[in-house]
């Protein structure tokens, strides 16, 4: 708190008028506490985690083959001891690059002597010069720096064990293996495919949401919105339904395998619909009226008034679109995990080098190849956004849509084909849900929701996604509004407010297996004196809330952008202290943003699968994890089951916060109707 | 005076709960034991109950999860352990911790009367085996029909061409099972070159790789695939629930893993954690494991389970655990090279 000291003034103030430094008052120092309370609280939850993820993917393990050294009886006396790396550099058996292994790396010392034989009699001995590594004899570990002795049979049953540096060397490995570098064009192309085809589908929605007068419209806007209540791979369970080998439609495919490519960009492009549709809608929306006129004024027709007039003015909420839906297709990992069959996504490569093969530093190679496209992807985002602020005037006129029989009917059928794509989807999941006995036993029952009988930790785990959904809500409401307020309102500091600013904008472009890998990495280590929240729903709200937190922000940014920074000269010139003014006044004006914030936060805590697959334990499984795990053990119907719970969970907390934000408004904004 | 009350009521109330919790412990003395599992979720509850039959002062903890998990937890807890006691993991899994030093060599009472395949053959055993977990193939009599197939008999039988397609099978690189069928194809076809030519040939029919092991078998009992490789335990218990499943145990023998049972080093719990592991090899913890598993490690107690093919216990080979550990990785690194980069890009 040592810097809270104004140091922002105007770099050349007015050649000789004094310097006029403002006082800052008790209020801006208590601001500021806050600021770095919550920007620790983003370092500790954030950028040590990442640091200490960074630092894994450099950890080393190798075979040091001069720390072991051989001696050999045939018969005649033992001979002189000799290091297994000179006799390397003799046979010329191992390059640098072989003697890189991970942790649970294994070396036999029989290929170092080309003359053996299990038969012969002749003896070995073997011994490490240092303490720092290990050798096995079986399974048997053997660590000290004695010389041990085996006979040709047991030598064979000597293998050395790795140890441990620093350096580049899992990355190497890393793109010197086909099969995990490989993903990575997997994972690029797949996330582009989707991105064209569901900005494509997007606009069209929105185009005829926003510019033609046909029915339902609120309809659909319900109904498109539903993919965003729902975990991302329960499209891939119902795509499995629809077009597995057993599926209700697979004629559909022509032979095609829906595991794979095809999978999963259709169940990407459902679960970015809502996403991409957001985004378009609302540049659709500001879209100047004047211009269409003069359009219409000039005789160009509706196909040059498209190209020239709507798109122009859309092209940055397209640009948008397009990197938000990349970024979350290449992130996502539920639903190349449920359907992505053989090919390979770079977030399944995290999950199965961890948990297939307990190889973390991999993962953590693996994480940081991923964060690139994401933090690219996420740059480009912010730089378009910042542009399309810019273009809205004060003078444009929104644009009223006139009907147009023929038009509206096209828009209202396409709109049904994309609605009933969505509901079909979710349909087939509840619909999975009931059978019995997919396809042999057909008649309907609730034996799929006994999940105590699973894998996935039972309806436990569901009581326990409430839980941290809630805690979630409640937690990162107040964390969130409490920091974008100090940042908001406080005068000065111009420093931490952009640190601050930095911080809570990164979450967005950390994919969630990425942030999980790294709290294991940091909260696990017994030397952190946080490790006590490994393992606990603390640790679960904690990487949620910081999953979820720019969106949150931002929400609440531009909630408080739109209160007059008159309030705060007000309550000043007053005498009212800062928090007065922000329980009685801001917090009740921006109630309905607030409220936004925390049902933003529960959704996403009842679907998030990515950034707890990784921290959740035995007694807080989760609901979305559970669907994930019954999957995996090939209890399918039962996952679609706890999917589906998800999803009405979500509809009511939706209901619920509808009918606060009514009576919400009707309590407390109706000053904004005046 | 109404504060003097509530406090002397309160004073009365401390030592109220004082006296009754002292006689609770030391009549009891019940030690909690932390004990990680993979044991399947419904049997945990049963197998805690029995064993407080016979030892009411040792309560169990458990931390359950599936293989890969727990040993992903346990080793991530290499230098901070949080169990006592590790009761049902592969023991390939345990071997990996033995390697690591993190297992308390022990020679349960009674460790002579089991089969000598299911103890750790070190010195002190540092693991003793509980059951076996057996490969098999699990084939889906009505779509395998629907297709023209015929039941496969050996390994080598999965590589006629007419299965192109309907076979699936388990990743060795995430799966316990997929890696215990990889190690008994190359144990029983050769090391260096026989088991991976009969691999190469057996990918061309495979459809795809599932990440766990019992999916395979998940997925031939939904129809969603003809042929499943999986273990015998989960094909079983598909065909109880009325899968038109036939379990297959092919000739040449198959590969299996155990589940068994190690005191983690370090503990502060030694006693009871010896009590625990005498226990879960006597008998009567035998005659539990076998409602669920066909073959046991106490010879001459399994009584045949229901579903479960007969001649499994003949079958299995003579599985060199020590080996499939100490080569783990550099196995795992020629399947990924051989089979995973090859995904059908299109």
């Amino acid at each position: 708190m040592n810097q809270a000291s104004p140091i922002e003034l105007p770099a050349a103030p007015l050649a000789d008028a004094p310097l006029i430094k403002p006082k800052t008052s008790k209020d801006d120092r208590i601001m500021v506490g806050f600021i770095l309370m919550i920007s620790l609280y983003l370092l500790i939850t954030l950028a040590f985690p990442l640091y200490a993820m960074l630092s894994k993917s450099f950890s080393t393990f190798s075979f040091d083959l001069t720390n072991f050294e051989f001696q050999v009886n045939s018969g005649d006396g033992w001979s002189a001891a000799v290091s297994a790396d000179s006799l390397n550099r003799e046979l010329g058996k191992y390059t640098a690059d072989d003697l890189a292994t991970s942790s649970d790396g294994r070396l036999g010392v029989t290929d170092f002597f080309p003359d053996f034989s299990f038969r012969s009699p002749t003896l070995y001995r073997i011994r490490q010069i240092q303490l720092d590594s290990s050798f096995l004899f079986g399974s048997e570990r053997v660590a000290d720096t004695e010389w041990h002795e085996y006979g040709s049979n047991d030598f064979r049953r000597v293998v050395i064990r790795p140890s441990s540096s620093t350096g580049l060397a899992n990355y190497r490995s890393y793109f010197s293996t086909p099969a995990l570098f490989r993903s990575i064009e997997n994972s690029l192309l797949i996330a582009a495919i989707s991105t064209i085809i569901t900005v494509s589908l997007a606009f069209g929605f929105a185009y005829a949401l926003n510019r033609s007068t046909m029915r339902f419209k609120g309809i659909f806007r319900l109904i498109a919105m539903i993919p965003i209540l729902v975990p991302s791979l329960l499209p891939g369970i119902a795509l499995v339904y629809l077009f597995g080998n057993q599926g209700m439609i697979r004629g559909l495919l022509f032979g095609e395998s829906i595991y794979g490519p095809i999978g999963i960009v259709m169940g990407s492009v459902f679960f970015t619909f809502p996403h991409a549709l957001i985004i378009i809608t609302t540049a659709l929306g500001i879209s100047d009226a004047r211009l269409y006129e003069a359009a219409i004024a000039l005789r160009a027709s509706r196909w040059k008034t498209f190209w020239t007039v709507t798109i122009p003015s859309a092209r940055y909420g397209l640009i948008s679109a397009a990197f938000v839906v990349f970024n979350l297709v290449i992130t996502d990992f539920g639903l190349p995990k449920v359907i992505g069959g053989q090919y390979n996504m770079l977030a399944v490569d995290i999950y199965k080098q961890v948990i297939g093969q307990q190889n973390f530093e991999m993962g953590a190679v693996v994480s940081v190849v991923l964060l690139i496209p994401a933090l690219f992807a996420f740059s480009i985002d912010r730089f378009v956004q910042k542009k399309q602020v810019a273009s809205v005037s004060a003078r444009s006129v929104p644009y009223e849509p006139k009907p147009h029989r023929q038009f509206d009917w096209i828009c209202l059928g396409y709109c049904s084909a994309v609605a009933i794509f969505i509901v079909g989807l979710i349909a087939v999941c509840q619909y999975a849900a009931l059978i019995k006995f997919w396809p042999y036993n057909l008649s309907l029952g609730l034996s799929n929701y006994n999940f105590e009988v699973m894998d996935g930790g039972g309806w436990d785990s569901y009581w326990n996604s409430i839980q941290l959904a809630f805690y979630t809500a409640i937690v990162g409401t107040l964390v969130v509004f409490t920091g974008s307020y100090m940042v908001e309102k406080i005068n000065g500091f111009a420093t931490t407010r952009s640190a601050f600013q930095f911080l809570a904008m990164m979450p967005m472009a950390i994919p969630g297996m990425v942030l999980g890998l790294a709290y294991i990495f940091f909260f696990n280590d017994p030397a952190n004196p946080l490790n006590s929240i490994y393992a606990t729903m603390g640790i679960l709200v904690i990487c949620t809330v910081t999953h979820f937190y720019t969106v949150s922000h931002l929400t609440a940014v531009t909630a408080l952008k739109q209160m007059d920074r008159e309030f705060e000269a007000v309550a000043a010139s007053l005498k009212q202290p800062f928090h007065r003014l922000f329980s009685r006044v801001t917090v009740p004006v921006c109630l309905p943003s607030i409220l936004d914030i925390s049902i933003y936060l529960f959704v996403n805590a009842m679907t998030t699968v990515s950034a707890v697959i990784f921290l959740y334990s035995p007694d807080t499984t989760l609901a979305s994890v559970a669907v994930l795990n019954m999957d995996d053990a090939g209890d399918v119907a039962p996952a679609a089951a706890m999917g589906m719970m998800i999803f009405y969970t979500n509809v009511i907390a939706r209901l619920l916060h509808l009918f606060i934000t009514r009576k919400v408004v009707r309590t407390t904004q109706a000053w904004r109707k005046l | 005076m109404l504060k003097k009350l509530t406090r002397s009521s309160l004073l009365v109330a401390c030592a109220a709960a004082v006296t009754m919790l002292v006689p609770a412990q030391s009549a009891l003395a019940a030690t909690e034991l932390t004990v990680y599992t993979a044991v399947e979720a419904e049997d945990l509850a049963r197998y805690a109950e029995t064993f407080n039959q016979d030892h009411p002062d040792i309560e169990i903890k458990w931390v359950r999860d599936s293989t890969g998990i727990v040993t992903a937890k346990l080793l991530a807890e290499k230098n901070n352990p949080q169990a006592d006691v590790i009761w049902g993991l592969a023991a390939t899994s345990l071997l990996l911790m033995k390697s690591e030093g993190m297992l308390e060599p022990y020679k349960p009472k009674g460790v002579e009367k089991l089969d000598k395949k299911f103890v750790d053959k070190g010195a002190v055993p540092t693991w003793v085996g509980m059951d076996a977990w057996v490969a098999s193939v699990c084939y889906n009599t009505v779509e395998a029909a629907k297709h023209g197939l015929e039941p496969p008999k050996t390994w080598r039988d999965l590589l006629k061409p007419m299965y192109k397609g309907h076979l699936i099978m388990p990743n060795p690189n995430s799966s316990g099972t997929g890696f215990l069928d990889v190690s008994s194809w190359l144990q029983m076809f050769g090391k260096k070159s026989g088991g991976w030519e009969f691999m190469d040939r057996l990918h061309k029919n495979i459809a795809r790789y599932t990440h766990s092991g019992s999916k395979p078998c998940k997925l031939a009992a939904a129809g969603e695939i003809p042929i499943g490789i999986s273990f015998a335990f989960r094909g079983a218990k598909s065909k109880a629930q009325g899968a038109p499943l036939e379990i297959i145990v092919p000739a040449e023998g198959v590969g299996w893993d155990m589940e068994a049972t190690a005191i983690v080093a370090g503990t502060s719990k030694l006693e009871a954690a010896r009590t625990l592991v005498d226990w879960s090899i006597t008998r009567k913890a035998n005659e539990m494991y076998n409602t669920g598993y066909a073959v046991v490690a106490m010879p001459g107690v399994a009584k045949p389970v229901e579903h479960f093919p007969p001649n499994l216990l003949e079958k299995m080979i003579d599985n060199d655990f020590e080996w499939a550990a100490n080569n783990r990785k550099a196995i795992l690194a020629e399947w990924l090279k051989r089979y995973d980069s090859k995904s059908e890009a299109k």
